[in-house]
């Protein structure tokens, strides 16, 4: 691990603030993913900042009917909430089917949604990786690609988003909020949060430099049988293949995101005027514009089977 | 380097990154790659911070290079070697220990950012003359082979059942609304972080059955 200088923060605008003074500074919540990737000198950060100390570990009821959820809350207690696993069912299944029960009592909510991919031609620096080191190229693209995405994908990556609970997020509209360098505040919709690779596969969400993340607000429940089916290739504690987030109303309508498939939560609105049609017609137009490699096209059969597993779950 | 102790750290540093880069003489082109990572933790060791935590019912004081992660302050700071050291990277959960109540691999985070917390590790649960039910119910299944995940096995088995009693969900609970289970698919659910690669599983499997109050 490369050396690097330490501070705690005090306050959310005063962490953003010395993230934008020091050069190559890192925000430290969790620390699940980013140390991982310090070990390995894939990530280099200069300066860390501590926010564990900021008094975002909260849920709270919004005005709006819904939830707020502190950047800091962990993934083991957002999953038990009781208010959640009661409202939003598919982001409890989907924590409960992500990482190890010690690595959910450490990761947090904002650490989740802004973890890097798990792309082994990332994880290996002696690979090309446009990822890691832009305009060095792509190994994974006619590498071993099983399991990596089948759309969004670009000539320059064709990484997953590890994620989970991002993929109930973006079925759920959740917002995102953040402080500036600055100390302006934004929302951000979870629609918007994420980047396809495009030609800079290296910067991954809408975030700017400094800014930080205080919160996830979820809004009004909306109901309906919730489901999160997650296909790997072990049974526990690991990454997913294809995972469906699903929210199935009584009359068939409802929201679709799947995990595993894409760059970030892959979710087409339009596509969901399909499902009282059942999964293949959703699937048609949710991967219309799929370019899996020889080694992941069965990821387009694969989705379009859970899916149908999970409407028909939801009708049962 | 100010005094004989930051002396120390710097050199077994040193002894750390050398043995590191050995041990990858298997892929010569990423041993290019650790040379830098060896440089610069001698160079900068003076940079130091310190941290108190209670660790076993006891409080201490450690100045720590920040890149310590908690289970090296344990092991090489606080010669707690019950805690061991995996794959280092938050995959095998030889490492995990009980902060504040809850299991953490403790090779994913920095010692200083425990400050005031309270942290127990094997040592901490019982010793060979007042085991904990759990360490005695793992001797008394044979919950181990070659012995170096146990300890990690049993710290996560302890706050595996607190985990249940809290009415935290899992992954295969039926109901997220009702109490968990003590079944078996909810034990190897909740332990899927810790590996045997002895295969002991059947048997820790019973021991934290056992403990649990309820036949495998």
């Amino acid at each position: 691990m490369r050396s690097f200088t330490y501070e705690r923060a005090r306050t959310p605008a005063e962490a953003a603030a010395s993230a934008m003074r020091k050069p190559d500074a890192k925000f430290i919540a969790g620390g699940t993913n980013l140390l991982d990737l310090m070990k390995l000198e894939i990530e280099t950060p200069a300066h860390l900042i501590d926010v564990n100390g900021l008094a975002l570990d909260k849920i709270e009821p919004t005005q709006e009917g819904g939830l707020r959820i502190g950047a800091l809350v962990r993934n083991t207690d957002l999953a038990a909430d009781a208010r959640v696993r009661r409202d939003y069912g598919v982001l409890s299944r989907a924590l409960l089917s992500g990482a190890s029960g010690q690595l959910r009592n450490m990761a947090t909510t904002a650490g989740n949604l802004l973890q890097r991919t798990r792309c082994p031609y990332f994880y290996d620096t002696n690979q090309s990786c446009n990822k890691r080191k832009p305009g060095s190229g792509c190994a994974a693209i006619g590498g071993f690609s099983r399991q990596h995405a089948v759309i969004g994908v670009s000539e320059a990556c064709i990484a997953t988003h590890p994620s989970d609970m991002a993929v109930a997020m973006r079925a759920l509209d959740a917002t995102v909020e953040t402080v500036r360098p600055d100390g302006a505040t934004r929302t951000i919709p979870i629609a918007e949060f994420y980047r396809l690779p495009g030609d800079t596969p290296h910067i991954e969400t809408t975030l700017m430099p400094g800014e930080l993340i205080t919160a996830v607000t979820l809004p009004k429940p909306v109901g309906g049988k919730q489901i999160y089916r997650k296909v790997r290739d072990r049974a526990s504690y690991a990454f997913a293949l294809v995972s469906v987030a699903a929210i199935v109303q009584r009359d068939g309508t409802g929201r679709v995101a799947l995990g595993g498939v894409a760059h970030k939560p892959w979710r087409v609105e339009a596509a969901e005027a399909q499902m009282p049609r059942g999964a293949k017609a959703v699937a048609a137009q949710l991967l219309a514009d799929a370019k899996p490699t020889r080694e992941n096209s069965f990821k387009l059969a694969l989705a379009e089977r859970t899916l149908g597993a999970v409407l028909a779950e939801a009708k049962g | 380097m100010k005094s004989p102790s930051d002396f120390e750290l710097s050199r077994r540093k040193l002894l750390a990154g050398s043995a590191a880069s050995i041990a990858l003489t298997a892929a010569p082109s990423i041993v290019n790659a650790q040379v830098p990572a060896v440089e610069a933790a001698v160079a900068d060791v003076s940079a130091v911070w310190k941290v108190s935590f209670t660790v076993n019912g006891a409080a201490r004081g450690l100045t720590l290079d920040p890149r310590t992660t908690l289970l090296d302050a344990l092991r090489e700071h606080l010669h707690l070697t019950g805690t061991k050291k995996g794959c280092d990277h938050g995959q095998c959960g030889a490492c995990t220990v009980i902060v504040g109540g809850r299991r953490i691999n403790s090779c994913m985070t920095l010692a200083v950012m425990h400050e005031g917390e309270r942290i127990t590790t094997v040592e901490g649960l019982g010793t060979p003359e007042n085991m904990h039910p759990m360490q005695a119910a793992f001797v008394k299944h044979d919950g181990y082979q070659c012995g170096y995940c146990t300890p990690g096995q049993i710290c996560s088995a302890v706050a595996v059942l607190d985990e249940i009693k809290a009415g935290i969900p899992s992954h295969v609970s039926a109901d997220l609304n009702a109490p968990p289970q003590l079944s078996n698919a909810e034990l190897r659910e909740r332990m899927s972080g810790n590996i045997c690669r002895c295969g002991a599983y059947s048997n820790i499997a019973e021991a934290i059955s056992e403990v649990a109050g309820r036949p495998a």
